[in-house]
């Protein structure tokens, strides 16, 4: 396993994916010639063409990538910090709080409004709700604490979300929160991009630089700590990089369940299970697999356009089975 | 060089070490005895700050470093906590790496003399057959002496070791030993709970007995596994056989 490499590993997921996100460009309600999304994309031509391409399928693919890579990077940090395969973002309850923000503003209208209070509130929930847990878990405080306390958050949001679904005022508002919880990329802008983005690559930093200390955390908190690692440090680390680039996605893409759970499951057979060298190839897998069911949602033909989430879930579900029954040896 | 300097620690409300004082000096191999919960392992993770001490200090080559951070020294003190608990399927080799890491940028790869301390790990531990399975195929024996060439692959001056014997078969209980001893005899402060009294007094210079939380004999072998030490501390009463070592006779129901 150790003769794996992270690096070809990510080459080739890189390259899987920027093909995978210029092939979605040609993929979508209205049938684009290849001339035409050549057109649309150098701006002449058809103001229609420039419009679909450069204002419809280009942001959602761009996003559609940048959430998948949030989650996916999100997910293995958090299997490695906390060593389990089972973790992912919704463990420490980021997830459900940025989600519940979301559903505020629409709920409270403010949506209606103006298109960006949707990510400001869905961001603003989930570095809250990270400063609550990491409050409630305390300086010292053991994995285990984390998880309790994240467990706890995420129900908390979780029932609010239901409450304000129960207390709705009118139905309009009640199907914009479901459909909104369903997880979608239809008719996100560029704007979204410029709001949520750079809490999303503040996210990836953080994530990102907890690399050196996963490998270490393997051998668990003591052994760790004894081989330099800052206990206290990579935890911030991972739970706020986690919250940034969780609760950007969340609040562009709305509740994406499930890629960050898998993304990091579809790599350990490419990369081995270091936790420091799966994050890059994760984040890859993590945007390809949105960027493919984002595909999904616009071309399998139907009267109501599917949702992102489940999609996605239907696409993972089934090839998470599989997966575990090929890998559940090693994971023993 | 490390040393305990009237080091008291609690968990909780129990007082788990009590005033004690000691060190480890360069090239020596200490053993720390003592009944279960006697307090040993404790006082190594005091000396490795990972539980606040309550009063007393931890001195490194003579410098204070009760107050600096676990994480700090990770490349003058290497620690092997007790049990085999592995998170990942990771090889052998790649987990010795880890010993490394103290040594290295968060990017760098292995350098040449990284690589030369992995393989001199991994042959003191008698591991290198199979240094490229995952450590979670790995029996609970063999395990245990891969974490221990992780340890010894960090090259520390001092190495703190908790129980490197206990799920080990005879043959390996010897080899473990020589290789502490080995790491000693370089220069290192070996520092190693055992629960096997006749190890400890074949390969250690000097034994540390702790019962309830106290250091009650501090001293060489001979001195400390005295019959009177084992009869008070561990409530047994012991034979020796013809080459000295100490052989279990019978529980004592209650201290003399």
């Amino acid at each position: 396993m150790s003769r794996r490499s992270p690096y070809a590993a990510s080459m080739l997921l890189a390259a899987l994916l920027l093909t995978t996100m210029a092939a979605s460009l040609f993929l979508g309600y209205a049938p684009l010639g290849v001339g035409e999304v050549f057109q649309g994309l150098l701006g002449v031509g058809d103001e229609r063409y420039v419009f679909i391409v450069q204002d419809i399928r280009a942001p959602r693919i761009v996003l559609g990538a940048m959430v998948g890579g949030s989650l996916g990077l999100a997910g293995a940090a958090i299997q490695g910090l906390l060593r389990n395969p089972l973790a992912d973002p919704s463990v420490i309850g980021v997830s459900s709080s940025a989600g519940l923000g979301a559903v505020v503003a629409i709920y409270y209208g403010f949506a209606a409004s103006s298109a960006i209070f949707v990510p400001v509130f869905a961001i603003s929930f989930a570095i809250a709700a990270m400063l609550v847990l990491v409050w409630l878990a305390g300086k010292d405080a053991s994995i285990l604490t984390l998880i309790l306390a994240g467990v706890a958050i995420s129900s908390l949001a979780a029932a609010l979300t239901s409450l304000a679904m129960n207390l709705s005022p009118n139905p309009f508002s009640l199907n914009d929160i479901i459909l909104w919880l369903l997880g979608s990329l239809a008719n996100r802008s560029f704007t979204e991009l410029w709001i949520a983005g750079p809490f999303m690559v503040a996210g990836w930093v953080l994530l990102l630089s907890t690399a050196r200390a996963l490998p270490s955390l393997s051998l668990g908190e003591d052994a760790a700590a004894s081989l330099g690692v800052d206990l206290r440090r990579v935890r911030l680390q991972t739970v706020f990089g986690a919250a940034f680039a969780v609760g950007g996605g969340v609040a562009v893409s709305g509740a994406i369940g499930f890629v960050g759970l898998v993304a990091p499951h579809l790599v350990r057979p490419l990369v081995g299970h270091d936790p420091g060298r799966l994050l890059v190839p994760s984040a890859l897998a993590g945007a390809l697999l949105l960027v493919l069911a984002d595909i999904g949602v616009r071309t399998i033909p139907g009267d109501a356009e599917l949702k992102l989430g489940v999609v996605t879930a239907l696409l993972g579900a089934p090839f998470f089975l599989w997966l575990i029954i090929y890998t559940r040896r090693s994971m023993r | 060089m490390i040393a305990a300097q009237n080091i008291s620690v609690s968990l909780g409300t129990h007082a788990a070490v009590r005033n004690v004082s000691m060190e480890i000096g360069p090239g020596e191999i200490v053993g720390f005895v003592g009944p279960n919960g006697a307090g040993k392992t404790s006082l190594l993770r005091s000396l490795l700050r990972l539980v606040p001490v309550d009063r007393g200090s931890v001195l490194l080559d003579g410098t204070d470093i009760t107050a600096d951070a676990p994480h700090k020294h990770a490349q003058a003190i290497a620690y092997l906590p007790q049990g085999q608990s592995v998170a990942w399927p990771l090889t052998a080799r790649r987990l010795v790496a880890l010993g490394r890491v103290p040594h290295r940028s968060t990017w760098e790869t292995l350098k040449p003399e990284d690589e030369q301390a992995i393989d001199a790990a991994l042959a003191a531990t008698d591991v290198e057959s199979f240094a490229h399975r995952p450590v979670t195929e790995l029996s609970g024996g063999e395990r245990s002496r891969v974490l221990l060439a992780r340890a010894l692959a960090v090259q520390a001056t001092v190495l703190l070791v908790d129980e490197p014997t206990a799920s080990l078969d005879p043959y390996h209980q010897l080899t473990t030993m020589e290789a502490l001893k080995a790491t000693a005899s370089d220069g290192t402060a070996v520092g190693v709970v055992l629960h096997d009294l006749n190890l400890a007094g074949r390969y250690c210079d000097r034994l540390c007995l702790m019962h309830e939380g106290k250091l009650v004999a501090d001293g060489t072998p001979d001195q400390v596994l005295s019959d009177e030490n084992l009869a008070r501390v561990y409530r047994i009463g012991v034979r020796r056989d013809d080459r000295g070592d100490v052989v279990v006779d019978r529980r004592l129901s209650d201290a003399p």
